[in-house]
This record gives C-alpha cells, sequence and structure tokens, in this order.
C-alpha cells in the first residue's frame, strides 16, 4: 500500500471536454486518511523545504489521518492563506512533492490533494471567522490582488493593520481570476479565499489602476504609511512575425481573459464574445498555454500546440499535459512558428521544423530551425502564449522605483524596493513564476512591512 | 469607488451626455484619455473618451452613440444610477503644445471627444478649427461649446441641411485650400480618419488620429487592441490612442473592427427582444 498513492477521482474526458466544470474531484474522508497513512513523519521535514510558505506538511497530514481536520486545516492556515487554491494549482511535483522521502522509491505523498482536501472540507462547513487583532492605527495599501498581493493583505490584517488593496481589474485575484479557468479552480474556491482575506478586515477597492487613478505619493498622502506592489506579469509577449495581426490571432492573455473573465464561454449570456474556429493553434507548452488549449478544446475547436523545444522541455504543470491530451488536444514539438497566412482572418500557420542545439542560459537545449523544412498547419484561431513579462504602469509613472532591463521591481530579500516605504512582491519582481512563490514573496515582504510600521 | 451619474441629457437621436460624479478620476483626466466602463454583471468592459471634466465638482461628462447593446444600456441609464464600473483615466493624453494653427475634424458624437483637446490647445495659444461633420442639421452636436472658443466652426452635412453638403473631410480638402495649417486630429469613423491621414501626407501636414481599436481591459495586459503604426504593432490602450495618421494601418483597424460583427448583432438582437 505504500508504493502508489490513492488515485483522485476525476471528470471522464468525454465529460470534461463538453463543459468548464472542475475536472479534478478531490478526495473524499476516507481515501484522504488512506493516503494520509502512507506519509512516513520524516524528523528532518524534506518536504517542508519544498514549499515556498513552508507548511508543516508532516503536522497537518498526521492529522488528516487521525480524522482531526480542523487541526489539519488550522495548521496549513498558519502558513498559507489560500490553501484551496495551491491545493489545486501549485506545481507540487516540482516543489513539496519532489522533496518528499517517499519518492526516493515510491510515488511521493500526495500533499497537493491532501491541502486540498482540508480547505474543501473547510470550506464546505463554513469557514471560521477568524479572531481580529486589536489595531495598530496604521494602514497600508496593497497594490493588485493576485497571490502576492492576497498575502500580503492578510498577512498584515491578522496584526491589526488597516488594509486597503487596490484593483485595476472590476473583479479581485489577479491570474486566479483572469487567467486560471474555472475547470481548474472553481470561481467559488477562489471567491470563498477571498471571502476570508476580506473576513480579516481588508478592504479591496476595485476599478482603481495605480500610476493613472492615484500615484504613489498619492496614496502616502491618504495615509497609508507603506505600499506594497504585487501587480504581477501580465504584459503580453508576441512573435513579432509577419501575419500576427490577422483577425482571429489572439494573446494567450486576451483568450484566457475573454472566457475566464468575463465568462465568455456563456455568451450570449454573458456580453463578451469569443471566436473559436475549428482548427485552433496554440504556441508555447507552459501552464497559459495549456489552459488556452484546453479552453479552446471545450469551446468545439480540434486543438494543436505547437512548441518549439522538444517535450521534456514543456514547463507546464504535469497533471496539466496529461489532461490536455486525455482531452484530445495533440503535440508537435521543434516547430518553431515563422509567419501567419491570412487575408482577413488567419488560416494557416507557416513554421520551421527544428533540431535540439547547444544548452542556453536556462540550462534547456535551444531549438535551431532546419533550413528549407518550411510546413504550413491550417488553423482559423491562435493563441499566443509564450509568456508574459512585468506590468509596467507604475515603475513608467515612478522612475525612483528601480527596475531591471527585464522590467521587474529590483528589490531586497525583504521585499524592499529602492523608494521608501513601498515594497514589491511576486511576479513583479521574477518574472511569471507560480502562485505559491508568489505568496512567499509576499509572506517575505509582508514580515518587513510589518516590522517597517511598527518602528513609525 | 463609486462613479454616479448627476446629468443626462439627449444631443441627438441615439447620442446622449452624461455627467458623472468619480472625483478621483475627475481629478487626474487629461484631454484625449479615457475610461472603460462595464453596466451591469454579466455586461462587457467598453472604453468611453471624457469629453470634458470639472476637477472641483469632480465630475466627468462623455458623450455616449447606441451603437449595439451596451452603448444602448449605457445610454438608458438615468440621473442618480450608478455605473457598475468605470475604471481610468487610461490612455496618453493628448500631446497639448503650441503648433500654431490647429483643426479638428470629427462626425456628430465624436465631436464630444474631440472638445476638451480642442479647447487645452486654444489655451495653449494655437488659432483652433473645428470641423464637424453629419448625416443631417439634427446631428450636429456640441456646436455651442466649439462655437464658444474656436477661432472657426465648419459645419458639413451629408444631405445639405446644415453648412456645406458633404463630408467632413471634402470640408478639410476646401479648407486646406485656403488656409494654412500646422497640425490635424481627426477622432471619428476608421474610414473618416483614414482620408484625412491621407489629405495630411499628400500635404505635408502633422496629423493625429485617435484609433476605436476594440479594447478588452484597456491597460495593456490583452494586445485585444494592437494596431500597426509605422510598420510596427502598438497597443492602442497604453501607446495611444492617438496616432501619427499618416502612418497607421487603417484598413488592419477596420478588419479588426470588423471581427466580432455577427456576435454584435446577436447579442443586441436578443438584448432588444428581452426589452
Ligand atoms: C493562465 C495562467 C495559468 C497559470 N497557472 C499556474 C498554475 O497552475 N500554477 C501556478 O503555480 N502558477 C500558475 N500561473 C502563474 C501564477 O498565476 C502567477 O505566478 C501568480 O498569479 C503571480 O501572482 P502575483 O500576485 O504576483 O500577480 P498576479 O496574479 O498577476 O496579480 C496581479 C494583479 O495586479 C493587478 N494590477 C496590475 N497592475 C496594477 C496597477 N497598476 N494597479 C492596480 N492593480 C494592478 C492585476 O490586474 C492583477 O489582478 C499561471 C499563470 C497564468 C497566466
Ligand atoms: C479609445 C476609445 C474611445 C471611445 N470613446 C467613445 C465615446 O466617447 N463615445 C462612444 O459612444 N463610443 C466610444 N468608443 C466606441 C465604443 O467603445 C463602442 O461603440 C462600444 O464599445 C460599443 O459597444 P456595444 O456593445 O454598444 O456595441 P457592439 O455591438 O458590441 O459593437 C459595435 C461596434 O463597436 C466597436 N466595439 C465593440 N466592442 C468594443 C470594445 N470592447 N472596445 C472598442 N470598440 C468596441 C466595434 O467596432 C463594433 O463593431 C470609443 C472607443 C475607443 C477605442
Ligand atoms: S502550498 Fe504548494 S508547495 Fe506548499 S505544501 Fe501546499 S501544494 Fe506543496
Ligand atoms: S517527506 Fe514525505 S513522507 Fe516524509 S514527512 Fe514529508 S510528506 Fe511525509
Ligand atoms: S485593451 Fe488590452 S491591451 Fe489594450
Amino acid at each position: 500500500m505504500r508504493d502508489k498513492r490513492v488515485p483522485m477521482r476525476e471528470l471522464s474526458p468525454e465529460e470534461r471536454v463538453k463543459s468548464f466544470a472542475e475536472v479534478a474531484l478531490g478526495y473524499s474522508a476516507e481515501e484522504a486518511m488512506l493516503e494520509a497513512k502512507r506519509c512516513l513523519q520524516c524528523r528532518d521535514k524534506p518536504c517542508v523545504t519544498g514549499c515556498p510558505v513552508g507548511i508543516d506538511i508532516p503536522a497537518f497530514v498526521q492529522a488528516i489521518r487521525e480524522g482531526e481536520f480542523e487541526r489539519a486545516i488550522a495548521v496549513i492556515r498558519e502558513s498559507n492563506y489560500l490553501p484551496g487554491i495551491t491545493g489545486r494549482v501549485c506545481p507540487q511535483e516540482r516543489q513539496c512533492e519532489a522533496k518528499c522521502r517517499l519518492g526516493r522509491r515510491y510515488e511521493p505523498l500526495a500533499i497537493g490533494a491532501l491541502e486540498r482536501f482540508a480547505a474543501d472540507w473547510e470550506r464546505a462547513r463554513g469557514v471560521r471567522k477568524p479572531a481580529k487583532a486589536e489595531s495598530t492605527g496604521r494602514r497600508v495599501a496593497v497594490v493588485g490582488s493576485g497571490p502576492a498581493g492576497l498575502t500580503v493583505a492578510a498577512y498584515l490584517a491578522e496584526r491589526g493593520h488597516g488594509v486597503t488593496i487596490f484593483e485595476a481589474l472590476h473583479e479581485p485575484g489577479g491570474v486566479l481570476a483572469y487567467g486560471i479557468p474555472e475547470f481548474r479552480l472553481p470561481r467559488e474556491v477562489l471567491n470563498a479565499e477571498v471571502e476570508y482575506v476580506r473576513s480579516l478586515g481588508v478592504e479591496i477597492e476595485t476599478n482603481v489602476l495605480v500610476g493613472a487613478t492615484y500615484d504613489i505619493d498619492e496614496l502616502f498622502e491618504l495615509g497609508y504609511s507603506a505600499v506594497f506592489l504585487g501587480t504581477g506579469a501580465g504584459l503580453p509577449r508576441f512573435l513579432g512575425i509577419p501575419g500576427e495581426n490577422l483577425n482571429g490571432i489572439y494573446s494567450g492573455n486576451e483568450f484566457l481573459f475573454r472566457i475566464n473573465l468575463m465568462k465568455a464561454y456563456l455568451f450570449p449570456e454573458y456580453d463578451t464574445p469569443v471566436k473559436v474556429g475549428e482548427r485552433a493553434v496554440v504556441i508555447g507548452a507552459g501552464n497559459v498555454a495549456m489552459d488556452a488549449a484546453r479552453c479552446a478544446a471545450r469551446l468545439g475547436a480540434e486543438v494543436q500546440v505547437l512548441y518549439r523545444r522538444s517535450e521534456a522541455e514543456m514547463p507546464a504543470r504535469r497533471e496539466e499535459v496529461r489532461h490536455a491530451r486525455e482531452e484530445g488536444i495533440s503535440f508537435r514539438f521543434l516547430t518553431q512558428p515563422v509567419a501567419f497566412l491570412g487575408e482577413s482572418r488567419v488560416h494557416a500557420v507557416r513554421c520551421l521544423r527544428c533540431e535540439l542545439g547547444e544548452a542556453d542560459e536556462s540550462g534547456r537545449r535551444s531549438p535551431v530551425p532546419v533550413a528549407g523544412s518550411e510546413f504550413e498547419v491550417e488553423a482559423d484561431t491562435v493563441v499566443i502564449a509564450i509568456g508574459q513579462s512585468p506590468n509596467p504602469i507604475i515603475a513608467m509613472k515612478h522612475p525612483e522605483i528601480e527596475t531591471t532591463p527585464r522590467g521587474t521591481i529590483v528589490v531586497d530579500e525583504h521585499g524592499r524596493t529602492s523608494r521608501e516605504g513601498v515594497f514589491a512582491g511576486g511576479d513583479i519582481t521574477t518574472g511569471q513564476a507560480t502562485v505559491i512563490a508568489a505568496m512567499g514573496a509576499g509572506k517575505r515582504a509582508a514580515k518587513a512591512m510589518h516590522e517597517y510600521l511598527m518602528e513609525l | 469607488m463609486r462613479s454616479v451619474i448627476v446629468h443626462k441629457e439627449e444631443l441627438a437621436p441615439g447620442y446622449k451626455l452624461f455627467v458623472i460624479r468619480s472625483p478621483q478620476v475627475a481629478k487626474k483626466i487629461q484631454p484625449g484619455q479615457f475610461v472603460m466602463v462595464r453596466v451591469h454583471e454579466k455586461g462587457e468592459r467598453i472604453p468611453m473618451t471624457v469629453a470634458d471634466f470639472e476637477r472641483e465638482a469632480g465630475t466627468i461628462t462623455m458623450v455616449v452613440h447606441e451603437v449595439g447593446k451596451t452603448s444602448r444600456m449605457l445610454a438608458g441609464l438615468e440621473v442618480g444610477d450608478e455605473i457598475l464600473d468605470l475604471l481610468g483615466p487610461l490612455g496618453k493624453p493628448s500631446e497639448i503644445r503650441y503648433y500654431g494653427s490647429v483643426v479638428g475634424v470629427c462626425r456628430q458624437g465624436t465631436a464630444g471627444a474631440l472638445y476638451s483637446i480642442l479647447r487645452a490647445l486654444k489655451q495653449a495659444g494655437n488659432r483652433v478649427t473645428v470641423i464637424m461633420g453629419a448625416k443631417s442639421r439634427e446631428y450636429i452636436i456640441f456646436e455651442e461649446r466649439m462655437r464658444g472658443f474656436c477661432d472657426e466652426v465648419v459645419v458639413a452635412t451629408d444631405d445639405g441641411s446644415a453648412g456645406m453638403k458633404g463630408y467632413a473631410v471634402a470640408a478639410l480638402r476646401e479648407y486646406l485650400k485656403k488656409n494654412r495649417v500646422d497640425y490635424i486630429l481627426a477622432i471619428g469613423p476608421t474610414k473618416m480618419m483614414k482620408t484625412v491621414g491621407r489629405i495630411a501626407k499628400e500635404h505635408g501636414i502633422r496629423a493625429t488620429a485617435s484609433l476605436g481599436a476594440i479594447m478588452l481591459d484597456g491597460t495593456g495586459m490583452c494586445g485585444a487592441c494592437r494596431v500597426t503604426v509605422a510598420g510596427s504593432t502598438k497597443f492602442a490602450c497604453v501607446d495611444g490612442p492617438e496616432f501619427d495618421a499618416t502612418e497607421v494601418d487603417f484598413d488592419e483597424l477596420q478588419r479588426r473592427q470588423e471581427f466580432f460583427r455577427e456576435e454584435e448583432r446577436l447579442s443586441f438582437e436578443l438584448y432588444e427582444e428581452g426589452t
């Protein structure tokens, strides 16, 4: 029984390509307790070193094993404000589970699934309202409501500071709201976690673009003593090849924004449209590409993913790639698009075949296009998901906040920027990374902010 | 932040003026900038130019042309109603400086979008002329306001019911025969702006067009609004909405504007049936 993990039930591929319902169904209490039994309760807790927010994994797993679910979630909440989210979207195979000792001989413990179980169990019972700390009388502005911003807000609110989150979009959540589709992260889960943060006393003001609606000086004038920038990496990259502005070609962000935030998959009940033709091509192989491909499949297209490297280099979560394959999505590796063809709407992508060459700065072997290997892939819809850059609006307005040539905001190990009282963390400081890395950065910055505020 | 309608006025059939209390946007907005609005829980985000603003009163003014579901729903709001979501100010402000002799070209409702820009250009010492085109007399809007500060107001209607008979671009050609012009600013239908760009190029005059690209977030996150200017891709919402009218690929813009036509029609029909 120790070698294999308890499998999680999933919707069948046939069922799920017809809807945006969640694919992974979670553990029952029995399944969770059974899986928790596999844990070796290692004294030195190697798994914890793999978790960017340092959850006491053996402790919560032990609680689940004993059926003490209340205790399990309490342990998790000590270090993680968004467990229902991380349990679903963390690339566990590269984090906590990669360090799990069981993994040396067997399948590593299903830590993410257990975390999700505890969070779902709590949500089903109604999350209890946390006790409010005594007010310190100090106020903090958090810019951006993604995982980094939510974590900072919750941490500081718990310590009695007045926190307001300013969010440019009309809904909070950052990528969790506009990027990750419902079939991976139901909005009910996101909303409950955002509600939890609100229940700590955090105010969320939507429709505020800092750098435009307010600048940072105004935030200080309004009485905020410190500012956290968690504005993410939301600027879409394009390939810069001919035909890229043809109709039917979307950035990953546009495509997912329409479908997830604006609910275009429910058009015309919702007003925002999206057009997904018969043949969709998705360029890239990260999480954004997998999400776009799986959305396109659900909207009825035949989907192909084009990636210039080989299968082994795909950056997406492993589970996502497996799910995409099961849903009928095909992959073409070592393929580099060089032009889009069409009159008004795109009808094909011209590509070159690649070979793997020397290792590049990322340590991966870089693709080298083969001269004369041109071929065309038919497509009436293309989604370009080759990565995103940091949002530049605040840096443009505030040159005193130092940035790197890549556009990320420069911070020290405590999340301090070059401007006094201004902190930053998450994708805006690292470039696109992960939900849990953004939360980890948020937590480090929040600790430093707390000290800063208490010394004022 | 709450945005509440404090005044409403019908300017012409299908054109409504709104004054909205939104103090922080009113404090920061500059001529040429726009806001994104959403009017109901299942609604889309659409851009609207701020035609005017009063910083003291904390209000902004916009002119809404009813062309589809969202603009019609917006136009149906009344004094006291709140606009569900309003984000701004967005886009780059219009470049206000001394050019010399300036001509603004618009058609019907887009006179609103041109208004505060021209007024600021007047304050910067320019000689300002506005050429206002419309289907017929009743669609000439903002004329009184324009006369309040413009050195010259030229009216052109398709049917000749007011001013000269013909399009605004024809009036511009006429005007250029008799006057020296240093700067042209066009806001209106894409075809009109394309022609203005061509005329400006022929005459070697500097010209700007404010582009109505389809927008989604309005903050640079999606690229839905991309346009080609002088051969390179720009995002209309953050790099614009104003660009050199002699360098914009207007045919591409037109194609992109029409991409969702079927869906827009369906959405509008269902809405009209339901109300
Ligand atoms: C489609 C997609 C799928 C992903 N899947 C996964 C996954 O499965 N697992 C995983 O771990 N990671 C995944 N990631 C990456 C992960 O989502 C990000 O690393 C994480 O969300 C970063 O968090 P953040 O708080 O730094 O920024 P974001 O989540 O990007 O949030 C930033 C917020 O700030 C707002 N904002 C920006 N500028 C301003 C401003 N000037 N004023 C006010 N508000 C502003 C934005 O609107 C946004 O809401 C995915 C990313 C994408 C795009
Ligand atoms: C920078 C900018 C400023 C604008 N200012 C004004 C203004 O001051 N007053 C005004 O009446 N209109 C303005 N518009 C145009 C206005 O945004 C569209 O008329 C509106 O989005 C139409 O939405 P709808 O649902 O009513 O019509 P739909 O039936 O959805 O569309 C009708 C037409 O409007 C355009 N359109 C549709 N959706 C969008 C969108 N999301 N973004 C941009 N264009 C779209 C398309 O070309 C479409 O063919 C502006 C557009 C831009 C880009
Ligand atoms: S938060 Fe993520 S990395 Fe940490 S224990 Fe949970 S699943 Fe693992
Ligand atoms: S490393 Fe694995 S087995 Fe050991 S305590 Fe952590 S989860 Fe349990
Ligand atoms: S509207 Fe999204 S980038 Fe311009």
